[in-house]
């Protein structure tokens, strides 16, 4: 881009939008489909699909890991994924306040287009507004996915059964303490780090070679417990989650620790959960830690029959190291750090 | 396995635990006087695991818990003036003050807050805004009263003039004077809290053990701290002799850390302060001296604390002076829950309502 400073012209609709669209978007995200530059794209897409929408606000835009744009790809691939579907297109909505440096667009679009390769998605239509400084903080950008389902019927939190295994890909808590560390400008935990990561492939081979999955939830916010607690409440199960099983970076446990916060609450944007029955486990374990995203996958719970549990039905039991047995309640609001 | 982590050893707490459930000979009323103390029992799974014998009281401890009413009013009356920023920890923000309202809604408003970490980011808030006046609010014992009086002193180097703070912080021992010289009060020991005794040493403390002859442990937050000290006070209670033990040796030194209480003693006089339900407690509170005057954001902004009728049927007081515990409040878990407190037990992360509600099992 010739141009260093996005200004108010960029999102008119005339001459300066063009270039924008043709020298920035089109470049970097060009695809068949985005280059109709017809008013909708016209998609190949066929039997029940998924979608979702998300809105990426997050504060600072660019953080160690990935940045804004990384995370709106990703985090809508994950959730398009999730209901054992194969992720297909994406749509992109830039909101830029204006005086954004061009190179930190550029930036953020290189790298999203980077992130929708490596998910094998396309960008096949967006859309971009400039609005008066103050208006919106720096950029804020909406993606919307679709995909197709892989699976006979899709996957829910409605669908953990007693018996059931229930694993996680990896550590918990990485990328909320990253984002909050470098939001606040802490040098305590240096070497934390985002794990924003595409899980649709986790995801095909998770359905194409083991099969039988029940549930696929990714833990963004509200962490780990606050998703299964959606989950145990969805399917009217109890979950007992073994504390010392559940991965988590000394790095990220120490900024915790620091804080006041509990990485149990704490957003992923490249981890999930998987509930399948427990003789599937091992196998369904064995594959994730071949995969990229999946080194680090493990075990840390189970689904039970509240008539049979130390909970009741909707609840997420938490046992300890020492054996005891607590609630892990839902969180209320967001987590403050404390005083002292 | 690190230093931390044998602090947490399965094994280790196991054995203690037999230990304690052997020698335990009569019923132990111990108060955890820190919310932090309750909530790594709860955390930890520790309170099912201990023996029946064995009841836990919650204490002052907690900040945010016995800040008054009339302060939390005058937080709120704070965010309603024009060119003040107010700079706060995030546990303050849903503390319910009068009418409900608190100072999350305050900011969804329109009032200019924002949460910091340290008082040293409120001070650099000053420096970025010098048209506003940037009022950090001093709430916490002694544990955070040395950092505030430092970030006061750098703003006087510095001529930082539109830097206040707010001085509501309390004094952990004369409150624990209080309790023990209330007739009602039916502890059989102290857990004395970790973080503030890495200031105060154990010295404070003595005269809970010479005066009132009730043991006292200055203790860390893990399991295994917790068991030892446990421990410690029914060895004591067989002995009939109480004593304060530093069992948190490799954080809090005997002598605490006299460098902060300096510090601390440079910007603040004692005085006497209001604890949201206990009372008016003397020499239990820090207000600027006349040196640092010009930094109190009481006097530069003439607040005046006014009386605050107490919210009907709200016991957070009866459970800070451990009479009763939190699930006896005829409001918990009812009209009082962390989506809708009605006192600050409910609110902070460390208050005692609060852990309650959040790791009740039921079976």
């Amino acid at each position: 881009m010739s141009e260093s400073t996005l200004l108010l012209d960029h999102g008119s609709g005339g001459m300066a939008s063009n270039r924008l669209i043709g020298d920035l978007f089109f470049k970097h995200f060009g695809n068949p489909i985005l280059n109709e530059m017809n008013d909708a794209a016209l998609l190949d897409i066929t039997g029940p699909i998924t979608m979702s929408t998300d809105s990426y606000t997050v504060d600072p835009i660019f953080f160690p890991g990935g940045n804004i744009g990384t995370l709106a790809v990703h985090g809508t691939v994950n959730d398009v994924a999730m209901l054992g579907a194969k992720p297909r297109y994406l749509s992109c909505g830039f909101i830029i306040e204006e005086g954004l440096k061009m190179s930190t667009l550029e930036k953020i679009v290189i790298e999203m287009a980077q992130a929708a390769k490596e998910a094998d998605v396309l960008i096949v239509t967006g859309d971009t507004k400039v609005v008066p400084r103050g208006c919106v903080d720096k950029i804020f950008i909406n993606t919307t996915g679709v995909g197709e389902l892989i699976l006979p019927e899709a996957t829910s939190g409605a669908h953990a059964k007693p018996g059931d295994a229930v694993l996680v890909s990896g550590t918990m808590g990485d990328h909320g303490l990253t984002v909050l560390s470098n939001r606040e400008g802490l040098n305590f935990a240096t070497d934390v780090q985002s794990d924003s990561a595409p899980l649709n492939h986790i995801i095909e081979a998770l359905i194409n070679e083991i099969g039988d999955i029940h549930v696929l939830r990714d833990p963004t916010r509200g962490g780990l417990a606050t998703t299964l607690n959606e989950i145990a409440g969805q399917s009217k199960v109890t979950i007992k989650l073994i504390e010392n099983q559940v991965p988590v970076r000394e790095s990220v446990r120490n900024g915790c620790s620091f804080l006041g916060l509990d990485p149990f609450y704490l957003a992923n944007e490249g981890k999930l959960i998987c509930i399948l029955p427990q003789e599937k486990a091992e196998a369904a374990l064995t594959l994730m830690r071949t995969m990229k995203y999946g080194e680090e996958a493990v075990q840390v719970g189970t689904v039970l029959d509240p008539e049979n549990s130390p909970g009741k039905a909707g609840q997420v039991v938490l046992e300890t190291p020492l054996g005891g047995h607590r609630l892990l309640n839902m969180l209320e609001g967001e987590q403050l750090p404390r005083i002292c | 396995m690190n230093v931390s982590d044998s602090f947490k050893d399965p094994e280790l707490c196991k054995k203690l635990l037999e230990q304690l459930h052997n020698e335990l000979d009569a019923p132990l009323r111990f108060m955890e006087v820190c919310g932090t103390h309750t909530v790594a029992i709860f955390q930890s799974g520790l309170r099912q695991l201990l023996p029946k014998e064995i009841v836990h009281l919650s204490g002052p401890g907690c900040p945010v818990c016995v800040t008054h009413e009339s302060e939390v009013a005058a937080f709120l009356d704070l965010a309603e003036k024009d060119d003040v920023i107010i700079a706060t920890f995030g546990d303050l923000m849903r503390v319910p003050g009068p009418k409900g309202r608190n100072l999350k809604l305050a900011k969804a408003e329109g009032a200019r807050i924002e949460i910091v970490y340290s008082p040293l980011d409120a001070l650099k808030l000053a420096q970025n805004n010098p048209n506003d006046t940037v009022v950090f609010l001093g709430v916490g014992f002694e544990t955070t009263a040395p950092t505030i009086a430092a970030s006061i002193m750098m703003a006087k180097q510095q001529n930082i003039a539109n830097f206040k703070v707010l001085s509501f912080h309390k004094l952990v021992p004369p409150a624990l004077k209080v309790l023990l010289d209330d007739p009602e009060c039916a502890v059989d020991a102290f857990l004395l809290p970790g973080h503030v005794s890495t200031i105060l040493g154990m010295e404070p403390y003595h005269f809970v053990a010479e005066r009132y002859n009730t043991p006292g442990v200055i203790t860390g937050f893990d399991p295994v701290d917790i068991l030892e000290s446990l421990l410690i006070m029914v060895e004591q209670r067989k002995k009939g002799k109480a004593s304060i033990v530093n069992q948190y040796k490799r954080a809090v030194s005997d002598s605490g850390n006299a460098r902060a209480r300096e510090i601390m003693f440079s910007v603040f006089d004692v005085a006497e302060a209001q604890w949201r339900g206990v009372g008016t407690i003397p020499d239990s509170g820090l207000v600027f001296n006349d040196e640092y005057a010009e930094f109190d954001a009481l006097k530069a902004l003439n607040i005046t604390l006014t009386e605050v009728p107490q919210t009907p049927g709200c016991k957070c007081g009866e459970v800070l002076k451990g009479k009763m515990q939190p699930n006896d409040c005829p409001l918990f878990a009812k009209a009082c829950t962390p989506a809708k407190p009605v006192g600050p037990c409910m609110v902070s992360t460390e208050g005692s309502c609060a852990a309650y509600f959040k790791y009740q099992v039921t079976a």
